[in-house]
């Protein structure tokens, strides 16, 4: 039986990804209540001081010419080595397309309890707990984990950052890789166009409906004003459907499902399965023509007028603000 | 090759959902079900390597009780050759790795070459099951792909990594794929697929037939536990921002998301 927990680090580029000190903030509460220290794995490089800083006593890091671009096999691999070195009794992760593939892999191969996309994390009665959205967010559940090493993965933006200095040591781990390691090969990676945070991590969004009526009017209405502050621009499923975006936009419980700090929704009436993928936003702004539409019993601020009026406005009137 | 498609009965996204008096599951007296709408990507994906003919026959597994017979039925209707119903009381309970234990011994059975999934179900929302499938039977796994081709025994397919870049990723033979919106555009059932389909039988393998023993499934095997459900808390009511023009409550609106809430 392990004790302690090890947070999964994701880096993009070299630079560790904001979801890591949430987790890393959280894991020193839970560490609080379960015992035993708290733990960094990074695989590849990237600045393991910050790491230390926001309470990992040990930073376990794998380098090596197989740890390239992301593949299962590699990672699941370096994963189960780190978790038997540091001994770890739960085990943290990010619920990004990363994790998604990594931590069920995971759990399999360590037999493991695994909860995902948790949107809080306690421990009761020595075991880890999580509270998860199902059903597109239409309800929570609780589940408690059971196994010897328990696995989570944790919705982005759902904890606050806190710094807590730690020891920082970095500990440098070799990791064996057979055949069976691998088993998948990334051949190309295509690089986003745009720099924009993926709708997931956002701290932002700026979401238009079918009422934008084109694909242009998307890029001159619901762009600028997503662009003016630093937010990722989404869309509804009717918007996406119709043709206005890529699929890649789409919000809602058949699309990505978000966590921003501000969300703002034009011209979307709140049909229910978009009102699951976006209900946990802290703030919700609605712009739409229609008094009635369901958008607004959920909106924090709602701005009953044109869309094509009000976005430009905003636009404008945010430029200015921030100046 | 024989491919098999992962089928799973689901409430309808557009349901209102209700968690029941002693908080132990939802309400559903009044959901309508349908087949997990990312499961119809990987059976569409299914169906078009058969016409290609680069698979011998598309077969739907499914794990539910005889509710299900009527998701299965749309499969088939699709155009899938046969159906697997994967239903014994010794799989109640059982958490994410159990129900993949049981998909990869039916998949085994079924001598299934690519096993094709959605890249979730939209009830549990959990991603779990076909990671822990592929582990489980040792193959190659890519998730929440957008594009698809077989070419002999190499697969070839782009996911989404994250912040907007895509990863095209190869595997081989067997291997275990969940698929995306965007990869295809479903194809509904036709009348004659219907009639077909109709007349289809739909075989059910329990935990014997699959050779699996309480340690592998079911709730003594389950390392998770479902405590309670609730409903999402009610968002505090909100305001509408009253103005003269667009451009007033535009200003009125920006001074508030500084002042009030604080996120700009």
């Amino acid at each position: 039986m392990g004790s302690g927990i090890l947070v999964f680090c994701e880096s993009d580029g070299g630079t560790i990804k904001k979801t890591a000190f949430e987790l890393l903030t959280k894991a020193r509460e839970l560490a609080g209540a379960l015992g035993g220290s708290v733990s960094a794995v990074l695989i590849g490089g990237g600045d393991t001081q910050a790491l230390g800083v926001h309470g990992a006593e040990t930073i376990y890091q794998v380098e090596g010419d197989a740890f390239g671009p992301y593949t299962t096999g590699s990672y699941t691999r370096a994963l189960q080595t780190v978790i038997g070195q540091a001994d770890a009794a739960v085990v943290l992760g990010a619920a990004s397309p990363l994790g998604k593939d990594l931590f069920p892999r995971l759990a399999a191969r360590l037999d493991a309890g695994l909860a995902t996309e948790c949107t809080a994390l306690a421990v009761s009665g020595g075991n880890l707990t999580g509270i998860r959205p199902v059903y597109g967010g239409k309800a929570l559940t609780e589940v408690t984990l059971t196994s010897a090493t328990a696995l989570a993965t944790v919705r982005p933006n759902s904890f606050s950052i806190e710094p807590g200095a730690a020891a920082g040591n970095v500990v440098a781990v070799e990791v064996a890789l057979g055949d069976g390691d691998a088993l998948t090969e990334v051949v190309e990676v295509k690089a986003s166009a745009s720099e924009v945070v993926d709708l997931t991590e956002a701290e932002r969004i700026v979401a238009g409906g079918r009422s934008l009526k084109s694909e242009e009017n998307f890029q001159s209405v619901i762009v600028p004003l997503a662009n003016v502050i630093g937010a990722t621009p989404g869309a509804s499923r009717a918007a996406v459907d119709a043709g206005y975006t890529p699929h890649s936009w789409q919000v809602g419980q058949t699309g990505k499902v978000v966590n921003p700090q501000l969300y703002i929704a034009c011209g979307i009436s709140g049909a229910i399965q978009h009102l699951a993928g976006m209900r946990t936003s802290k703030v919700i702004v609605a712009v739409n023509k229609d008094p009635e539409a369901p958008i607004f019993a959920h909106a924090s601020y709602g701005i009953v007028d044109d869309l094509f009026e009000v976005c430009p406005a905003l636009t404008s009137a945010l430029e200015a603000a921030l100046r | 090759m024989k491919i098999g498609v992962c089928l799973k009965q689901v409430p309808a996204t557009d349901s209102a959902i209700k968690v029941n008096a002693d908080a132990s599951g939802i309400v559903t007296d009044d959901v309508k079900w349908i087949v997990n709408p990312y499961d119809e990507y990987a059976l569409e994906a299914a169906l078009q390597l058969k016409e290609a003919g680069k698979a011998s026959e598309v077969v739907v597994l499914c794990m539910g009780g005889a509710d299900a017979d009527a998701r299965i039925k749309d499969g088939l209707a699709r155009g899938a050759g046969s159906a697997v119903r994967l239903d014994d009381p010794a799989f109640a309970g059982s958490d994410s790795l159990g129900v993949a234990r049981v998909l990869a011994a039916a998949a085994q059975k079924a001598e299934i070459g690519l096993l094709l999934c959605g890249r979730q179900a939209v009830d549990t929302d959990n991603w779990q099951v076909p990671a822990m499938t592929a582990e489980v039977l040792g193959w190659g796994q890519i998730s929440a792909i957008s594009s698809l081709e077989l070419d002999g025994e190499t697969l070839e397919a782009d996911r989404a990594a994250g912040g907007g870049s895509t990863h095209v990723v190869q595997t081989r033979l067997p291997a275990v794929l969940t698929c995306d919106k965007g990869l295809n555009t479903p194809r509904f059932a036709t009348l004659k697929g219907i009639m077909m389909a109709k007349r289809k039988k739909i075989a059910v393998w329990g935990a014997g037939d699959l050779g699996l023993d309480a340690g592998q499934v079911g709730a003594a095997a389950s390392h998770v536990t479902v405590t309670s459900y609730t409903p999402p808390a009610a968002r505090p009511a909100g305001r509408i921002i009253d103005g003269y023009s667009a451009a007033a409550k535009a200003q009125e609106l920006v001074r508030l998301l500084r002042e009030e809430a604080k996120v700009i």
